[in-house]
């Protein structure tokens, strides 16, 4: 008897624990709002959010459907596994693009070859206007960036998409508010608590499929300001630039112009894990031209609208 | 070393804390050593550090530059949030919920401490016990947090005198015993140099407690402690009716987490507020079949009985109930700008229920820093009060000490939508529901 209660209770490992609340805010996703949608780029933190999704509500069909927002500067292996993704899970696929705000006029750039990645936040807004969406699921995580680390699991965003870091609603407890008056909307990420080493366990664990261009592979790059840029069309190499091949894999895929793969032989899920364990850059650090700007970078393109 | 040397071989789970104490008193500094010892902070992270170090004209990298947030923030040289850091030892993965210490933020204090399993309270070493320190220590009782680590910060500044030390223990031991604090642990540590943090250092040889790393690696998992009793509050029903699957035709699964105990196949519930009975049938996740299911698991439920079930309902299990109630009294704090005005109604969301309700009474406000009770008419932001609300739908508690998931709510606001307040159920009953329960298994 006394053996018995003695023993240690079971509690669950790390990554049942990081599962088992992402499941949770989903279904109070699905529980609390009444239009929401899954934003989903083909990258691996919302391929994650899809294994997710299966986790939380099959048998059934998810309770949402799912939105990419194309910039057009997507790499191909990227865009044609979302497609493939969506199939497979057969769910419903919303695509909208810059180049269609841009063709109405409400994108307009500077440059011609200018990242594209800012300009996402009028089109989602643009799309979430469309469809009355009252919820935006996006697989943010709070070690990405100083401004996220303080942001809610169910973020409020003014009809403008805004974020206010200064009067956001107090989260406590598991318990979520996800209520909105017309016009505004929510946005949710339920892998705010995850880590990039827990992403790559989990993919690892639950043996998830990603576009080819996270593995290593021969790339054509430039060096520029310590990151790679590859040489694309869009990219071009320019006069004097000395392009390399090297082995690389992308540590985040996003606009062409603004995403920098890192130098890597890791080919396989297993040995991205042990270089992300060992690895002394943050995340964005190491691949996002686009945060390197300001310190600030990221708040002020929150503050925007951006996801 | 590298973080490769110690990936996970035993998983010890993941350990939510929070830590309070004010700018002087070297939470930044503590959070940054930690993170830094652990080998979690990240090459072009530490560079920023550096460089904003040098542009201060400082010596040596100022950790505390880590926790150093938003713009906002910055231009106003104050933490306005709470932030959540994390790092893992490769046994545990951590959580850190880290709040601003000042009084004006005790609603962020309240916030970051809803989720804590643990909590490390600052002291200086050369100011002891202060005002801050009883209103910490209040808060996390409070909310609820079993664990508290009382670190005497800045040992350096005092010699690592072992007296100075003992004083300050046994000054806040007396207080803590009058607030029915019960599992209090002492440390003494050098933030600024890392001593009793990760590693032991040399100057502290005096003593021979564990470093703050190795309580945190040692202390008990939530849900670890106690049998509990199964509390399943249904998030989602899944009614798939797909037409190329007759086998899904009668498919009715209740989806949700596991907010306290057990639940296995065969086990007779009770569905709440309803208090129809059904017998487990299968316990799911993603197509797998478990045989039972522990708190903190997000699982389908599916039974043997037609019941009519829908989101807000609470399964538990027919031998232990919850309350049952249209009528309930906690401590409440408000957290909005806006005054709580007892002549208004507002939204109660608790587990997965929401319902209108209308303060019946504001028994009285809590000071928090002499812990006096004063008459209170409204409420203003911050205030903490005893306060009974009526309920226009029944909700399925617990006691809030009983039960950290099922005796929690949220106030909201239906005019702003906003959260306004965060409520404690108190307790002391026992629901009519187990009491006719008690009585039947009496009788029989």
């Amino acid at each position: 008897m006394s053996s018995i209660a003695l023993q240690r209770r079971s509690t669950l490992s790390h990554l049942d624990w990081l599962e088992s609340e992402s499941i949770h805010v989903l279904r109070e996703v699905a529980g609390q709002c009444a239009n929401p949608v899954l934003l989903f780029s083909g990258g691996k933190d919302s391929l994650v959010l899809l294994r997710l999704a299966e986790k939380a509500f099959r048998p059934g069909r998810f309770p949402f459907p799912l939105l990419n927002i194309d910039t057009g500067h997507n790499y191909s292996e990227v865009i044609d596994f979302r497609d493939f993704r969506a199939c497979q899970l057969n769910e419903r696929l919303i695509v909208r693009s810059v180049e269609e705000s841009m063709r109405r006029g409400t994108v307009v750039l500077k440059a011609p070859g200018e990242s594209r990645n800012k300009h996402q936040s009028v089109t989602l807004l643009e799309s979430i206007a469309e469809f009355g969406f009252d919820c935006c699921i996006g697989g943010a995580r709070r070690d990405e960036e100083k401004a996220r680390a303080k942001e809610r699991i169910f973020s409020f965003r003014d009809e403008f998409g805004q974020w206010d870091p200064k009067n956001q609603r107090p989260e406590l407890w598991d318990l979520f508010n996800a209520r909105v008056s017309k016009g505004e909307n929510i946005r949710a990420f339920p892998i705010s608590n995850w880590t990039e080493l827990d992403v790559w366990q989990y993919i690892e664990r639950e043996a998830l499929d990603l576009p080819s261009i996270y593995f290593a592979h021969k790339r054509r790059i430039v060096r520029q300001n310590g990151l790679l840029q590859p040489v694309t069309e869009l990219t071009p190499a320019r006069e004097g630039d000395v392009v390399e091949e090297l082995s690389v894999r992308f540590r985040t895929v996003g606009d062409i112009t603004c995403t920098a793969p890192v130098e890597s032989d890791a080919d396989s899920v297993a040995r991205i894990i042990e270089e992300t364990a060992i690895t002394t850059i943050t995340e964005r650090g190491e691949t996002r031209l686009d945060d390197q700007t300001s310190e600030a970078s990221m708040e002020q393109r929150k503050k925007e609208g951006y996801f | 070393m590298s973080a490769i040397e110690y990936l996970p071989e035993i998983d010890n789970g993941l350990l939510r804390f929070l830590t309070c104490g004010s700018v002087d008193d070297g939470k930044s500094t503590l959070i940054g050593r930690l993170l830094y010892d652990t080998k979690a902070i990240l090459a072009d992270t530490l560079h920023a550090m550096t460089r904003t170090s040098e542009r201060r004209g400082l010596e040596a990298v100022d950790l505390s530059l880590l926790t150093d947030g938003l713009q906002a923030e910055r231009e106003q040289g104050i933490t306005i949030d709470v932030a959540y850091r994390y790092f893992t030892t490769g046994r545990r993965k951590y959580i850190i919920a880290d709040a601003p210490g000042h009084e004006q933020y005790t609603r962020n204090m309240v916030t970051a401490a809803s989720t804590a399993n643990l909590a490390i309270i600052l002291v200086d070493a050369r100011k002891g016990v202060q005002t801050q320190t009883r209103r910490h220590s209040y808060l996390t009782h409070l909310l609820g947090i079993p664990h508290i680590v009382v670190a005497i910060n800045k040992m350096d500044l005092v010699n690592f005198d072992q007296a100075t030390f003992e004083r300050i223990c046994n000054e806040y031991r007396e207080f803590a015993t009058s607030l029915g604090i019960g599992d209090v642990r002492f440390l003494p540590l050098s933030a600024l140099d890392g001593d009793m943090v990760v590693d032991r250092g040399e100057r502290l040889d005096w003593y021979r407690g564990p470093t703050l790393l190795e309580v945190l690696e040692n202390a008990p998992a939530a849900h670890s402690e106690r049998d509990e009793p199964f509390r399943f509050p249904v998030q989602f029903v899944c009614r798939p009716h797909r037409a190329s699957d007759p086998k899904l035709h009668d498919y009715r699964g209740f989806m949700g987490r596991v907010e306290s105990g057990e639940i296995a196949v065969g086990d007779e519930v009770l569905v709440l507020p309803s208090e129809k009975r059904a017998r487990v049938k299968a316990i799911e996740i993603f197509g797998t079949s478990l045989p039972r299911a522990i708190a903190e698991q997000s699982i389908t439920l599916r039974l043997e009985d037609e019941v009519d079930i829908s989101r807000g309902d609470m399964i538990v299990l027919a031998k232990n109930s919850a309350l049952v109630t249209r009528r309930i009294e906690a401590m409440l704090c408000w957290l909005s700008e806006t005054r709580l005005d007892p002549q208004r109604k507002y939204l109660i969301r608790q587990a997965t229920r929401e319902t209108k309700t209308a303060i019946d009474l504001i028994n009285y406000r809590q000071d928090i820093n002499t812990l006096q009770q004063m008459p209170a008419e409204f409420l203003d932001m911050n205030d903490i009060a005893h306060v009974t609300f009526k309920l226009a739908q029944p909700l399925c508690v617990d006691s809030y000490s009983a039960n950290r998931a099922t005796g929690a709510f949220i106030v909201i606001d239906e005019t702003s939508n906003n959260t306004v307040g965060a409520g404690m159920i108190l307790g002391g009953f026992k629901s009519e529901v187990q009491q006719r329960y008690d009585a039947s298994v009496a009788a029989s």
